[in-house]
């Protein structure tokens, strides 16, 4: 944004009483994401990260399939796009050959929790140096709403019409506290991006899962629980009120696992 | 040496940076090899046994898209699996080098060798148009010579390269002459080499970006249209083959890998009983030998493609001849290698 286009805040918007500004990593494109997600908002921490750890030259991101397979236009670091739940594959690959280099994945519930399950797991058990970044909506966004892994009971979506029936569709599948219970997960934790406070915790805890690689000790593994206001068929405010009554018992925000001092 | 030992040994020679695999007959000692090898404490080399094929292949993924020369290995099912890798591994333009030592199929077939791959291999494999370089090595000496040659290959046009050997050539012992060390490039030599690899982004450039999506139709055909480019420049500079007895031949053998082995034999017996016998082993399987081929078409009685399958390289032969001269086949499957005996009956039925 321009300073002088707005004339009508130009004596407020003035360098000096800056408070706020878009980190320069994250591209000067319009976001493809749908008005009231989560997406751009998780984007911008990463990035921001990226920024004030000064990492850019050893960061590669690995983007998904989903929402966010053109998180590449958005993420100013260098990024490879994987086959649809292989991105922690890529991820080992690369952390193998460049072990001082800072490796994230970013992954919806489809993409890390359904077809890339294995490679989520063992990526996890075999402690790899990466930060994993799994954005959970209990949905799937881009193929237009049907049932993910991580879909509540009951819940309705395009292929759970009449609510998602444990006795046909099984349990939601919380895999954030499955790779906790492994030994090669470093940091499990899950935050949300959905108020200004949860929007600073999450940026806290990204930051960290980024940190901690130096250890190399394992896997980072941050879920960002999130909404999908346009598969859900809710606008975005009753969409975060929803995931806060529904989501949130589900799947409780908070640290999981955090390595010992 | 054993030809997956060999092989083994010469991707260590050849400077890779990174094997990834999962085990599978008839080609396990690849990775049995290097693991007792311990390429870490030589050159600094990677192994890793993955948890499947298909993490196998995007693993490769990830370090191909990160500049560094990555290999795997593996047999029929298992490539079977990492197709939907080898396919984005192409759409992406990445280079690496893929072993398939082939056992009979379909399924889980036979651990027995068998060449059943070849349609799987020259012809893509997995979805979308695109194609493979393929070396077909026909002895220990070539499995240890075409990994370095593979890594040039992959990198000199981006794109995969599969070297389609077969079980007999992976088990059999010959002597082998290893190249020398190639020394593993370093961070800088790939920024200055592959200037388009994901290594980490610096100020005077823009994020680099690997990917095999184009959501616009005209930019996907556009990508298209340069792939298809790439595949003709390899057509016209990167055919190899060898070719025995050709010149004076009135039938000529067409063959790779173990069955260009028993069809060398089976020229010495034949030219011995006076029948006039050539040999063309094509090398790369892609790109195919086609103006040998067209050579010799107007001048024998005929061509015998002999391959341990049902008859997959007899169909590129029929078209690339146009119906020239007679094409025949004679092929043995499930593990079954052909005789000497065989092929010169079946020589001797296509001339009369």
């Amino acid at each position: 944004m321009s300073f002088e286009t707005h004339k009508f805040n130009s004596h407020i918007a003035v360098p000096e009483n800056l408070v706020y500004a878009k980190t320069p990593l994250m591209n000067d494109k319009p976001l493809s994401y749908c008005p009231g997600c989560g997406h751009g908002t998780i984007h911008r921490l990463i990035m921001e990260t990226v920024e004030e750890l000064d990492i850019l030259e050893d960061t590669i991101g690995i983007a998904p399939v989903g929402c966010s397979v053109l998180a590449y236009e958005f993420m100013g670091t260098d990024v490879q796009q994987a086959a649809h739940g292989r991105a922690c594959a890529l991820a080992t690959g690369i952390s193998r050959l460049y072990p001082d280099k800072y490796v994230f994945t970013y992954q919806g519930d489809g993409d890390l929790a359904a077809i890339g399950t294995a490679e989520t797991i063992h990526a996890c058990n075999r402690g790899e140096n990466i930060v994993i970044i799994f954005v959970n909506n209990g949905i799937y966004g881009m193929t237009g709403g049907q049932m993910a892994p991580t879909t509540l009971p009951g819940m309705k979506t395009s292929t759970s019409p009449f609510g998602r029936e444990q006795k046909d569709a099984g349990y939601p599948l919380k895999m954030t506290e499955l790779v906790a219970h492994l030994p090669g997960t470093y940091y499990v934790t899950r935050q949300s991006v959905h108020t200004p406070v949860n929007v600073r915790k999450a940026k806290k805890a990204i930051k960290k899962a980024f940190e901690l690689t130096r250890h190399k000790k394992g896997v980072s593994f941050v879920e960002l629980v999130s909404n999908c206001n346009s598969g859900w068929k809710m606008t975005p405010v009753d969409a975060n009120k929803w995931m806060e009554e529904n989501m949130f018992p589900f799947y409780p925000l908070g640290d999981i696992k955090v390595p010992s001092k | 040496m054993k030809g997956n030992e060999a092989l083994a040994e010469a991707a260590i020679l050849a400077g890779c940076d990174g094997y990834f695999g999962y085990p599978i007959t008839p080609q396990s000692e690849i990775m049995e090899y290097l693991m007792a090898e311990q390429p870490m404490h030589r050159t600094g080399m990677v192994v890793l046994q993955a948890e499947s094929e298909i993490a196998s292949i995007n693993m490769v993924y990830g370090g191909a898209g990160a500049g560094k020369r990555v290999m795997t290995s593996s047999s029929s099912p298992g490539i079977s699996l990492m197709q939907e890798g080898i396919s984005y591994l192409a759409g992406a333009e990445l280079p690496c080098v893929i072993v398939n030592v082939v056992r009979g199929g379909p399924g889980l077939g036979t651990i027995q060798p068998a060449q059943s791959d070849y349609f799987q291999s020259v012809k893509g494999g997995g979805h979308g148009d695109y194609k493979m370089i393929t070396l077909a090595p026909f002895s220990v000496q070539e499995m240890a010579d075409f990994v370095a040659l593979g890594f040039d290959l992959a990198f000199k046009y981006r794109i995969p390269v599969m070297i389609l050997s077969d079980g007999a050539i992976g088990q059999m012992m010959e002597k082998v002459v290893l190249p020398v060390q190639r020394p593993r490039w370093t961070e800088q030599e790939i920024r200055e080499m592959s200037p388009w690899a994901t290594v980490g982004r610096t100020k005077d450039r823009h994020n680099n970006i690997i990917t095999s999506l184009n959501l616009k139709s005209d930019v996907q055909e556009e990508h298209n249209r340069q792939l298809q480019a790439k595949y003709k420049t390899i057509i016209e500079n990167e055919v190899r083959y060898e070719e025995s007895y050709c010149e004076d031949a009135e039938v000529i053998l067409i063959a790779y890998g173990t069955s260009a082995r028993i069809c060398q034999k089976a020229v010495d017996i034949a030219r011995h009983q006076g029948i006039k016998l050539g040999l063309l082993r094509p090398i790369s399987l892609f790109p195919f030998p086609e103006a040998a081929l067209i050579k010799y078409a107007e001048k024998v009685k005929g061509f015998l493609s002999v391959e341990m399958s049902a008859g997959q390289m007899v169909e590129d032969i029929r078209l690339v001849v146009e119906g020239k001269t007679k094409v025949a086949h004679y092929g043995r499957m499930g593990g079954i290698v052909p005789t000497t005996d065989e092929i010169i009956e079946n020589v001797k039925n296509l001339i009369n």
